[in-house]
């Protein structure tokens, strides 16, 4: 029973950096660069939510509605403002501006909240349920719920619509689809769009579980979420979702039974090792160089 | 054998007494506040830093995210030899150097060895891994103090230790990047198949610069503690290697006197900026971006270009009048 409590923890744990990573992930496929300020987004995610929930009092749908509006438009504006013009640069110029926004994201929550960590009562609230001697809390289940919609909708989204599938076509090959019609700066747009209101949606579950939230709230689970792109394999989505639920069933399984503070240490562990064996990752394609 | 004795090399020499004496001079007629004084140390320990991360980097050509990983491995190392042994100074400190550049460079070679089969992001994200797992195996280590930290570390390090220790640094670097295996890594930077082709053993070259680079930076760690007396592992976080990494970015990728001055700049840029406190994580991101916005920009490359060949230009029409 024990067993399988920790296994639901771990699904939900992960199913929270699925989402992250999928904005990683996503944004690698398209561009060829690491948004290291993603995890920031679900900082940003999470303070938007409990403004809008304590102080301007809006219920809680429309407090979610807001955080995933306002990340969306941050991660649009990140994109036009710092990585646009070094579209072409050299990919670490990119990884350094990135990490340059994630520092500017940072302290100006810093300025703004101050250095102490706030309150955040959760937007939705489950009952928790009693399965025989099974307690499951309220939280894991409408996280499992939420993401595996979330995921289902992405994954129709990416294979049945038009602008989808300009998402596949940029990340396969930019300057055919841009010879093919494909309004590559718009799709590029979009990809953010949608990785940073995922982000938002991750910060809410988040703080439904942890209840609070500080300048860098967003730096730990980003850089879990990152390795979990990189374990499925960056640039495909279907490896951000597995490597995301392997990442959190691993993490939590070693948390109950080997030890809580090298819980990390093995998580990482596992990197390497399942990167020394398949070097792209679990779902990576490989890639055959040529001369 | 080729004469030790140039001009290049006697000019470097003159130089490098000319700056300790310079050191020296303000230190004693009071130049210094005691706060650029406590900057001197930190200053040289990342200007080591930034050098060995150079070599990775920017000659490698390999992406670390995981230089203080490196770095405190040494640090902890060298420190832990330090308590451990009752010496005399003059025989502790080298010793301890010694060791935990030793603990590094292992270190260095057990990261390599991946390196061999990953590459890109796939090996960044390793030698981050690597980094975090140093730090959450050393918060756990109760025999070096876990989180708490490991205290009673001697203070030995001045600022004449930490700059002959960074020249030293600098010399073997510059030397081993403008050796017949400095042009070595380069190929492998430029073109692996090509260099592999060419006959150059890449994974020799490769554990090479992942050896070297953890070596320097394992003494550059072992300086740093002995500078605070303490040794935490929460400073050797991935911030820490990010702060490295930006110093060999912004020098200007394989180049070793802009990670200097780059080095330089990011030591000091914070404390200028102490008087304002909040502001100063918030300046310094706004920096960081706009410098990368402005090395890409095209306009304000070409204006770059016309400034200094300019001065190329009033340089060479100066030559051939002495010339004359």
């Amino acid at each position: 029973m024990e067993f399988l409590a920790q296994i639901i923890n771990g699904l939900s744990l992960g199913s929270i950096y699925a989402l992250i990573a999928l904005g990683y992930t996503m944004v690698y496929g398209i561009c060829k660069m690491l948004n290291f300020a993603h995890g920031d987004i679900i900082m940003v995610g999470a303070y938007t939510l409990s403004v809008a929930m304590s102080t301007l009092h809006f219920p809680p749908f429309l407090s979610i509605l807001t955080s995933m509006v306002v990340c969306a438009m941050l991660g649009v504006i990140i994109e036009r403002v710092a990585y646009k013009p070094l579209r072409n640069a050299s990919p670490l110029a990119v990884l350094i501006t990135a990490i340059g926004v994630s520092y500017f994201l940072e302290s100006s929550a810093l300025l703004i909240f101050g250095s102490t960590q706030r309150n955040v009562q959760s937007a939705i609230s489950f009952p928790s349920v009693q399965l025989g001697e099974l307690n499951i809390s309220g939280n894991a289940i409408m996280t499992l719920i939420v993401t595996i919609i979330l995921m289902i909708g992405l994954n129709w989204f990416i294979n049945n619509t038009m602008t989808g599938k300009a998402m596949l076509a940029v990340s396969e090959d930019k300057g055919a689809a841009q010879l093919m019609g494909v309004n590559v700066n718009f799709t590029i747009a979009i990809t953010f769009l949608i990785g940073s209101a995922l982000a938002a949606v991750a910060g809410v579950l988040f703080i439904s579980s942890y209840h609070f939230v500080g300048p860098y709230t967003g730096a730990m689970p980003g850089i879990k979420a990152f390795v979990a792109a990189v374990l499925g394999g960056i640039g495909s989505v279907p490896g951000a979702m597995l490597g995301g639920i392997l990442l959190g069933l691993i993490e939590s399984l070693a948390k109950a039974y080997i030890s809580t503070q090298l819980a990390d240490a093995i998580v990482f562990g596992v990197l390497i090792v399942v990167l020394l064996v398949k070097p792209t990752g679990l779902l990576g394609k490989k890639i055959t160089e040529k001369v | 054998m080729k004469k030790l004795l140039t001009k290049k090399n006697l000019a470097a020499l003159l130089l490098i007494i000319a700056i300790y004496a310079l050191l020296f001079a303000c230190d004693h007629l009071g130049v210094f506040n005691r706060q650029s004084k406590a900057l001197l140390v930190p200053i040289g320990i990342n200007i080591m830093l930034a050098v060995s991360l150079s070599l990775l980097v920017g000659f490698l050509g390999e992406l670390s995210l995981g230089h203080a990983g490196f770095m405190s491995v040494g640090a902890y190392a060298g420190c832990m030899f330090t308590i451990h042994m009752d010496l005399p100074m003059a025989v502790e400190l080298p010793l301890a150097m010694l060791l935990g550049g030793v603990v590094a460079a292992v270190f260095g070679f057990l990261i390599g060895i991946p390196a061999l089969r990953l590459k890109g992001d796939y090996l960044a994200i390793v030698t981050l891994a690597f980094g975090e797992i140093i730090r959450s195996v050393l918060n756990n280590l109760g025999l070096v103090g876990g989180s708490g930290g490991l205290n009673g570390i001697p203070k030995y390090s001045n600022y004449t230790i930490v700059y002959v220790m960074m020249v030293i640094t600098i010399i073997v670097i510059a030397n081993l990047v403008h050796s017949r295996h400095g042009r070595a890594i380069c190929s492998i930077r430029d073109n692996v198949i090509a260099s592999e082709a060419m006959g150059i053993p890449v994974v020799y070259y490769k554990l090479m610069a992942f050896v070297a680079a953890a070596f320097f930076a394992g003494i550059a760690g072992v300086l740093y503690g002995h500078n605070l007396g303490i040794l935490k592992p929460s400073t050797f976080d991935f911030n820490k290697s990010i702060e490295i990494l930006v110093m060999v970015v912004m020098g200007g990728m394989g180049s070793l006197p802009g990670a200097v001055i780059a080095a330089i700049i990011i030591t000091v840029l914070p404390e200028a900026l102490r008087g304002l406190s909040d502001y100063r994580m918030l300046i310094y991101a706004v920096v960081l971006i706009a410098m990368m916005l402005l090395n890409n920009n095209a306009r304000f490359n070409s204006f770059k270009q016309r400034l200094f060949s300019k001065r190329a230009a009033r340089q060479g029409a100066q030559l051939t009048k002495e010339g004359e």
